[in-house]
């Protein structure tokens, strides 16, 4: 049976790490890549922190991915606005009419396109290795409140749900003879006949929903019976706290040595 | 143990209609009492009402004395009486609660909810997925059942929470044959343990099979109660909106042909039992690679 109480053991150590640790590491590396800037440190964190992580979970073609699909629109907008605006830029590499493309501009850019790379790649690396429902879990053991930690979970799941209903009233629509792939007019017009629906439809399985989980005690305070925890370790503890305390020391190491 | 209703009238927040009146009712231990009615008749109120959740959760008025072993209940929050009265609603998609990842954690959120220790809700999670017959589907995702693979995780998630008394609203609507017999069978086996089931059922085969007492519900009222084999064959059940047994319909045209010979009447008898009799175990009514 490939569920029994606890989950079948992650494939990859990355995956089998605790969800704590695992989303300290996205959120460090991240927040080191903005207190680092440059290009030097981030890169290493791109490298260090992401890619080869993601290479070891076997996840490197998904989290590049979806790292291209999240920043691409901004990564596009952060190089053109700061390569023809940058107002400090002195070294021009091109004129185009009123516009002046330059050398400093297209280096800060690319640093905070970097910086943008390490955070969403941190952050990616977490979702694609990480089961919504372990993080909750592992929070509610640390004393999280059972209703906070379901409200984070329940969030996550109830987007694919609601996606899920709407392409079924889409459906429903179309077979009603509503156009939803036309002009943009037309699919202008598709649109109230299809978020109407799912709004509502939404709203009144809230309360189905509010009664079926009050009848099976989850109104009830205090904490609730897990049936498994997931496993943390004493280095991995320690791990945490290495990367939450190196936080303010790169901070107090840019501001008076100064960082590559 | 018992669960007794004396004189609950209700009716729900901003209705100037009563959905309840002066309901009367008892469920004693291993008593399987079948309720049937027209739609809007109050029998989804009255379940409501039974379980603590109107107007605790729903709002509305309620009048009368909701009893269990004596204590009045009514008016308690719904987490003092969630292991107590449980309630299998007739959707089973807005029955699961949305975080599990697998059918096993979904039937596990209950009674981890009631704070059992870790190794009976073990036993609790594992004895209630036999008992219905879904140990196969234990590692599927909820979410991606069908609606009545759902329905018989929804039972499973409240029987794992080990009610004395259970109250399911239509809890076979999205069942086909084999699976409406199999939540028959449990239904059985749960009330020879001692169990008392309030059944909501338009279907009345299933309510003719399992139910000792039938109320039928008409306008919020009790227009008729006894004994299943008196108000199941009753000529006044067409127009209070129930279509009576399909051997009752049977029997009753058979009668109108002039074809009614005993021998016959036994036959219609042993049919009409064997449509709501499991056509295989329990363990292979559901398989885990059931549709998704």
């Amino acid at each position: 049976m490939p569920s029994p109480e606890t989950p079948a053991p992650a494939a990859t150590l990355w995956h089998r790490l605790n969800p704590l640790t695992k989303l300290v590491a996205a959120i460090a590396t991240g927040v080191a890549a903005l207190i680092a800037g440059g290009l030097l440190i981030p890169l290493a964190l791109i490298a260090g922190a992401v890619l080869l992580p993601a290479a070891s979970a076997g996840v490197l073609p998904r989290l590049m991915r979806a790292v291209l699909v999240l920043t691409l629109p901004l990564a596009v907008s952060v190089l053109v606005v700061n390569l023809l605006f940058f107002p400090a830029g002195q070294d021009v590499l091109f004129r185009l009419g009123p516009l002046t493309g330059t050398a400093d501009g297209l280096r800060y850019g690319v640093e905070v396109l970097v910086r943008l790379l390490a955070l969403s790649g941190g952050v990616t690396l977490f979702y694609l290795t990480t089961r919504p429902g372990d993080l909750t879990l592992d929070l509610e053991r640390r004393g999280v409140s059972p209703r906070v930690a379901f409200v984070a979970n329940a969030s996550i799941g109830t987007v694919p749900a609601i996606l899920e209903r709407a392409e079924a009233i889409t459906q429903a629509q179309r077979a009603r003879g509503l156009d939803t792939e036309g002009g943009l007019l037309a699919r202008a017009r598709g649109i109230v006949p299809i978020v109407g629906p799912v709004i509502l439809g939404a709203i009144a399985e809230v309360e189905r929903r509010t009664l079926a989980l009050e009848a099976r005690g989850f109104g009830r305070p205090g904490r609730r019976t897990l049936l498994w925890e997931p496993p943390d370790s004493g280095a991995q503890r320690a791990a945490r706290w290495a990367m939450v305390l190196a936080l303010p020391l790169l901070a107090v190491l840019r501001a008076t040595v100064g960082l590559p | 143990m018992t669960l007794v209703a004396e004189g609950l009238s209700y009716r729900h927040a901003g209705a100037s209609r009563v959905a309840l009146r002066d309901i009367n009712l008892s469920l004693a231990d291993g008593e399987v009492v079948g309720v049937v009615g027209a739609n809007e008749a109050g029998k989804s109120t009255l379940c409501l009402v039974l379980a603590g959740l109107a107007p605790r959760v729903v709002g509305g008025q309620l009048a009368g004395r909701l009893l269990i072993d004596g204590e009045d209940v009514a008016g308690l929050a719904p987490h003092r009486l969630a292991g107590r009265v449980g309630i299998v609603f007739d959707d089973p998609g807005t029955q699961l609660s949305g975080v599990a990842v697998t059918v096993y954690e979904e039937v596990a959120f209950g009674p981890s909810n009631l704070a059992v220790g870790r190794a009976e809700l073990i036993e609790r999670t594992e004895w209630a997925l036999d008992l219905l017959g879904i140990r196969a589907l234990a590692g599927r995702d909820p979410a991606r059942l069908s609606g009545g693979q759902q329905q018989l995780v929804a039972i499973a998630s409240i029987l794992a929470m080990r009610p004395r008394h259970l109250v399911l609203d239509e809890p076979t609507a999205q069942l086909d044959p084999a699976g409406t017999a199999l939540v028959g069978e449990a239904l059985q086996r749960l009330a020879a343990s001692g169990v008392s089931v309030l059944l909501v059922e338009h279907k009345t085969d299933l309510v003719e099979r399992l139910a000792s007492r039938v109320l039928v519900l008409d306008g919020g009222r009790v227009a008729l109660e006894g004994p299943a084999s008196d108000v199941l064959v009753d000529p006044r059940l067409p127009g209070l909106g129930v279509a009576p047994p399909a051997r009752v319909r049977l029997r009753s045209r058979l009668a109108e042909a002039g074809l009614e010979s005993p021998a016959l009447l036994e036959a219609i008898a042993a049919a009409s039992a064997a449509s709501v009799s499991a056509p295989q175990g329990p363990a292979s009514a559901v398989s885990a690679g059931g549709p998704a």
